[in-house]
């Protein structure tokens, strides 16, 4: 039996800091998969809804106040919360329920408006909270995303040269994306003159945060046949595991890693791809194209060696090469990534997903990856929680 | 002016004796994982069904795992002195327990300073004060 799901529509509200309402977004992202699926929404039988905290807790839940938007008409509804995750565990919810045959079609959302400047935590005095906690001290997100590029230069010889060319390449990727927010092509010179922010990041090496909305509509295969669309991208594989004990590296927000003395050290990055690997029996050459998780311009070259396109150690020499451009063996982040999108944390991992099916569709215009054939998304956020998902023809 | 009342930012965090300043850490009773912050009730490590931990002092020194250094200032609940000094963070792999501890570094050394692997140690400093207090925290030190 098929563990596959058809991606029949997708729909993306562009990216930026546009003052209104997550629900407008996420309409207007629901309203364009639908009418990229071809599908009423009358005939959507789950509604899978990716929540953040900030959504206007308490009183609106993701999945329900986006059906509510559309008009409510009876359908099955969950909503999903897993930190820089929640889209993908809301699709994976989607997936579950088709291939258990529970449903058909369901429509997958997720939709974000975001605070100025830095993440930061709730208020009060809560020592409890390793968030706080961190945040007292004055770790900021960027210093997390600086101590392992800091790593990656001592271990491998990475230069901060080498970070600016992933912006470079990033923003090259992005220009033409009209779902982008940053559509500007950047030059070496240029990155270097940007503000230092968590010493070796600058300003232009660290993701901004964003609105934007992202949904895909997806069905059983044999739905998608019945209306035509056999020959739609389909999902592989979705993992969202936990980190396995012992943390090898410093996690956010965590002051320190897990003691090691009674337990060997395990990646999480890694474990994240390497449970889609298994789960849809694809291998790492069979890959075309990534959307990574690009927080920051290091953190995509500790990616590309994650998801196993490369030893570790190399995605530098890879990048140096062109490999992970457009037109390169393995292009990375084709759409732009996090440098010229910012983070709408519940939409990202969905709108990942939507340009690999732009992608395997061939319909990604100037920033096309020829024959692409398989995609792979990775992403993580807080509190051990990471997805990786499989797209392939 | 009168004398500020100093404070951990936090009771129980860090401590100091004889042999000077240093963490206090939780071990498991039954297969000896470390934890810091000590507050844990239950073993993490899913080998160990340990609930029992004893307070211990975690290693005054270890080696320099990655750095870096807050250029701008962070958001609340960090209390900034006016104007913001940036500082050094660092990120220290204890030997002995195996495991990597964060910590502002001592002011006056920056990033400049800094090299992964090198020897450092645990000092107390001052986090931030108010007009009333001094707010005191754990910080790394490289080794004379």
């Amino acid at each position: 039996m098929s563990r596959d799901i058809a991606i029949l529509g997708v729909g993306m509200h562009p990216w930026g800091k546009w003052g209104r309402s997550f629900i407008d977004y996420g309409v207007a992202a629901a309203r364009a998969a639908l009418k990229d699926a071809g599908v009423a929404w009358r005939s959507v039988q789950f509604v899978s809804g990716a929540a953040t905290i900030r959504n206007g807790y308490p009183g609106q839940v993701a999945g329900a106040t986006f059906a509510q938007a559309l008009g409510w008409q009876g359908a099955q509804v969950n909503t999903s919360y897993a930190a820089c995750a929640s889209g993908a565990q809301a699709l994976a919810a989607a997936r579950s329920r088709i291939l258990s045959g529970e449903c058909e079609l369901a429509l997958v959302i997720g939709s974000d408006t975001t605070p100025k400047g830095f993440l930061a935590p709730a208020k009060g005095e809560r020592p409890d909270d390793p968030d706080w906690v961190r945040f007292r001290i004055g770790i900021t997100n960027p210093a997390y995303f600086a101590m392992y590029a800091r790593r990656r230069m001592a271990l491998y010889g990475d230069t901060v040269d080498d970070f600016a060319l992933v912006k470079i390449k990033n923003s090259e990727h992005g220009f033409g994306n009209p779902n982008a927010r940053y559509r500007k092509r950047f030059t070496a010179a240029e990155v270097a003159a940007s503000p230092m922010v968590a010493s070796p990041l600058r300003l232009m090496d660290v993701c901004a945060t964003s609105d934007g909305a992202a949904a895909l509509i997806v069905s059983s295969i044999d739905y998608a046949r019945r209306v035509g669309r056999g020959d739609a991208p389909r999902i592989a594989a979705i993992s969202t595991v936990t980190p396995t004990f012992a943390s090898a590296i410093i996690e956010m927000p965590d002051i320190a890693t897990d003691s090691a003395v009674a337990a060997t050290v395990h990646s999480f990055r890694a474990a994240l791809p390497a449970k889609a690997y298994e789960i849809s029996g694809i291998s790492p050459s069979d890959v075309s194209v990534a959307e990574v998780y690009d927080l920051s311009t290091a953190l995509e070259l500790d990616w590309i060696e994650d998801l196993q396109l490369c030893n570790r150690g190399e995605a530098a020499a890879l990048l140096r090469s062109g490999a992970t451009r457009v037109g390169g063996r393995i292009p990375v982040n084709p759409s732009g990534g996090l440098a010229c999108f910012g983070e709408a944390v519940p939409a990202q991992a969905l709108a990942q997903v939507c340009e690999l099916t732009w992608q395997l569709r061939g319909e990604a215009g100037a920033r096309q990856v020829e024959g692409a054939t398989v995609g792979i998304t990775a992403n993580q956020g807080l509190f051990g929680h990471g997805s990786t998902v499989i797209v392939k023809r | 002016m009168s004398a500020r009342v100093e404070r951990p930012f936090l009771e129980g965090w860090f401590a100091k004796d004889e042999a000077g300043a240093h963490l206090v850490g939780a071990r498991c009773t039954s297969c000896g994982t470390y934890y810091f912050p000590r507050q844990v009730r239950f073993c993490r490590n899913p080998a160990c069904e340990g609930e029992q931990f004893e307070d211990v002092p975690l290693s005054r020194r270890g080696r320099l795992w990655s750095f870096t250094d807050a250029c701008y200032q962070p958001p609340e609940p960090y209390i900034a002195a006016d104007p913001f000094v940036p500082f050094a963070i660092a990120a220290v792999e204890l030997e002995r327990e195996k495991m990597i501890v964060l910590g502002p570094v001592v002011q006056g050394v920056g990033v400049d300073a800094l090299t992964v692997g090198m020897p450092m140690e645990l000092v107390i400093g001052t986090l931030s004060e108010t007009p009333t207090e001094r707010h005191l925290v754990w910080q790394w030190k490289p080794v004379a």
